[in-house]
């Protein structure tokens, strides 16, 4: 099992929201509620469960996102695979929801990392962090103008 | 949205700097300037036809370029060809907030 929180983080955004972490979860996990703020959908939160997020086509994205539960921890913790374009030529990440009580409301942690299955292996034995390079990308870009 | 952010471009680079070695050579070429396969070997620690594997999947997503000097071959780091995967951090940046935002005011409007 590949855990997202160790040496692989790519983007995170993180905030406070006054309401309860119980509400959180229910717009996390309930379809129709999800779909309000994410995108249509057929997710259940179920480990296992594939479902995908649909939104109006574009040019370069067919307008689905293919996703896959990993894990279902209430009211604390839900992960998915998040799959863009299918197939092997598709990019492959995992899209990591962390809710944490906090004084008046609950804390949002999204993370979003890794590059695929074919991928993980690279990331689990990394000594060299994804995270450190994307901590430097700004300094390399910036010396480049 | 953005979501798509163009998977055909980025692919080769997200690929490419998937592995921690190549993430180092890249990085040590960013930082050193030019450096021969030799100079690259040692630093990287790793055999030189191993070395030398790296460089073309790092040529091959043009995030670098050799020129040849009598037997040595010169590398050098091309931080132009990551624009992709700052449009990435950028674009999905941008996605999360929006959703961020949409969550938020969804949550006034549950009960």
């Amino acid at each position: 099992m590949s855990n997202p929180a160790e040496g692989t983080r790519t983007l995170v955004i993180e905030r406070q929201f006054s309401h309860p972490p119980e509400k959180l979860w229910r717009a996390l996990t309930e379809s129709t509620l999800l779909a309000q703020w994410m995108m249509k959908n057929d997710f259940e939160p179920m480990a296992g469960r594939k479902f995908q997020f649909r939104a109006e086509p574009m040019p370069n994205w067919n307008g689905v996102v293919d996703c896959e539960v990993l894990s279902v921890d209430p009211i604390q913790c839900l992960t998915y695979n998040w799959g863009v374009g299918g197939g092997d030529s598709g990019l492959q990440w995992v899209v990591a929801w962390t809710l944490t009580p906090a004084e008046g409301g609950t804390h949002v942690r999204m993370e979003q990392s890794g590059f695929g299955p074919d991928q993980q292996a690279a990331y689990q034995g990394a000594n060299y962090g994804w995270q450190k390079f994307i901590g430097n990308l700004e300094r390399v870009i910036g010396e480049v103008d | 949205m953005v979501l798509g952010v163009k998977p055909a471009h980025a692919n080769p680079v997200f690929r490419a700097l998937a592995d921690p070695t190549r993430r180092a050579i890249f990085e040590q070429l960013s930082r050193q300037g030019e450096q021969t396969v030799h100079a690259l070997t040692r630093y990287a620690g790793v055999s030189q036809p191993a070395v030398s594997k790296h460089l073309t999947v790092l040529k091959r997503a043009r995030l670098v370029r050799h020129r040849r000097e009598g037997r040595e071959t010169h590398y050098r780091a091309q931080p132009d060809a990551l624009a992709p995967m700052v449009d990435w951090l950028d674009h999905y940046g941008a996605f999360w907030r929006d959703r961020f935002d949409r969550l938020e005011s969804l949550l006034e409007r549950m009960d």
